[in-house]
């Protein structure tokens, strides 16, 4: 209940910092959108010099990315923390994080919210309905709920990895160049796995598990059945790798001496 | 001009101090040049060339194009306005160097850091695991190095355009993160522009962006020859030059209107 009323505050008070600055926060929201925009014009390229992608016509490649449009905002909404090093370790921010009493992955979190990415939610379901349409899907009534949780899989997925290189931080506090390369990697999870050899799928299906933000999920709805195992594997590899980021953070926390002044 | 080659020492030094992380880097570096390879081939799907480039001209453009952004890649964009948020700036109005310029150092300085430390031996490692043909004509090379440095000009010229802007909007994330999209699309560093519609080829004629990575990478994939080589870097020389006025007219104006918000 506390961590509940704290959110709403955290809130309201994001609320009125960003509508002090009202272009600049429509701007962001443009430049999502035009971010969205440059993946549809690639695939839309792409699709212009061949027909298909290892057996995968345009508008599935299309859906997959309206899928993955929907856990990307939730995470960039609340997990998108690339740049934790510098503004916390570095800058020694996070002493004052450590002296308040509610756990500081929370507080961070609070802190780096961008509430306005959720528009990504409505652009992603507006391009699947788009491709759906095309290919003629059928929707269950049940599919709605499976839809909620692939994303919220999905998108647990992705703040994991992200907490996760956030945590390296806590040992070895120089900057890293990693986090910008990431978003590129995690577009690779949007492409059907079986295009890339086996070193490459295992990263994106085990290590790096941008595949269950796709590919995965989006097989489900697709009806591509020889994927389900691993479509039906999403919300449990995404409580799984969450998981598995707040221990490491946890221990991480512990290590951390602190660095700015 | 000693002071400007002292910046360029000192922010060399600096980066050299975190080189370990570099060499994750190259690690990430080299899944996604390996990504792009495996899905350029799916594109491809037996398709001898798209184009006029083939599949191993296309997996050396993107390593070549990845590899020379690590070079002409700053954020010198958001360090300025991060120093004009902080109000920093105005004691740079007071030093004796042309801050712009300043800025550009620094951002050359971790550019020839990332190419040696970063960029030459990722590209060795990427062109062991991968197809890469590299030239053998001197020319090439010599013309690529032209190239890459252009694209750095012009690139920090961007950077330095949007960055100034930050004195007209006081907060202005949204477009320093647009800007960057842009130069991703625009730039060719996703897709070679050949590859676009007629009609998109023609207005991106009339824009900066495909200097700062199509013309390098397509030189040194040797997708232009001949004339088009020399083209190739008058385009990149003129837009070098015409971008200087917009940066200097606002420079002044900014000047001018500056209003502290803290420091």
């Amino acid at each position: 209940m506390k961590h509940a009323t704290i959110f709403f505050l955290y809130v309201s008070q994001y609320m009125k910092t960003r509508l002090t600055y009202r272009v600049d926060m429509l701007m962001e929201i443009m430049s999502d959108l035009l971010f969205q925009a440059v993946n549809l014009i690639f695939i839309l390229v792409v699709f212009g010099h061949t027909d298909m992608l290892s057996g995968w016509s345009k508008d599935e490649i299309i859906f997959i990315y309206g899928f993955f449009l929907v856990p990307f905002a939730i995470f960039g909404a609340f997990f998108n923390i690339w740049d934790f090093n510098e503004r916390y370790i570095v800058k020694g921010e996070m002493d004052r994080i450590l002296t308040r009493p509610v756990h500081s992955l929370f507080q961070i979190i609070l802190e780096r919210m961008e509430l306005e990415s959720l528009f990504g939610v409505i652009t992603g379901i507006a391009v699947m309905v788009y491709a759906g349409n095309r290919l003629d899907l059928n929707v269950s009534w049940y599919d709605p709920i499976v839809f909620l949780f692939m994303v919220l899989g999905g998108a647990f997925v992705y703040a994991g990895i992200f907490i996760l290189l956030a945590s390296i931080s806590f040992w070895s506090d120089s900057r890293t160049s990693i986090m910008p390369m990431m978003y590129n990697i995690g577009n690779y999870g949007r492409y059907p796995v079986d295009i890339y050899n086996k070193v490459i799928r295992f990263v994106l299906t085990w290590i790096l598990p941008f595949a269950f933000v796709g590919v995965y999920p989006s097989a489900y709805f697709l009806g591509r059945e020889e994927w389900y195992g691993y479509a039906f594997l999403t919300p449990v590899m995404g409580v799984a790798f969450f998981g598995f980021a707040i221990f490491m953070w946890n221990i991480g926390v512990t290590k951390y001496r602190g660095a700015g002044n | 001009m000693g002071k400007y080659i002292e910046m360029i020492r000192v922010r060399f030094l600096m980066m050299l101090a975190y080189r370990t992380n570099y060499y994750s880097g190259i690690l990430i570096y080299s899944i996604n040049i390996g990504a792009y390879y495996f899905l350029w081939n799916a594109i491809y799907g037996g398709k001898g060339e798209i184009e006029g480039l083939s599949v191993i001209q296309m997996t050396t453009y993107i390593a070549v194009a990845w590899m020379a952004r690590a070079f002409y890649f700053n954020n010198i964009d958001r360090e300025i306005a991060q120093e004009i948020k902080e109000g920093k700036v105005a004691v740079e109005f007071i030093r004796p160097y042309h801050y712009l310029m300043m800025k550009t150092m620094q951002g050359l300085g971790e550019g020839i850091f990332r190419l040696s430390f970063f960029s030459i031996p990722g590209m060795i490692i990427v062109s062991l695991i991968f197809p890469i043909e590299f030239s053998a004509a001197l020319s090439t090379w010599m013309f690529f190095t032209i190239a890459i440095i252009l694209s750095f000009i012009v690139n920090t010229q961007i950077n330095l355009l949007t960055g100034v802007m930050t004195f007209f909007f006081f907060n202005n994330d949204g477009l320093i993160r647009a800007k960057r999209v842009v130069i991703d699309l625009f730039s060719g560093l996703l897709l070679p522009i050949s590859f676009y519609p007629g009609w998109a080829q023609q207005v991106m004629d009339f824009l900066p962006f495909q200097a700062i990575s199509y013309i390098p990478s397509m030189i040194f994939t040797e997708g232009f020859t001949g004339f088009a080589v020399w083209e190739a870097i008058l385009f990149q020389l003129v837009w070098a030059v015409i971008l200087i006025l917009p940066i200097q007219a606002l420079w002044v104006i900014a000047k001018k209107r500056l209003i502290v918000q803290g420091g």
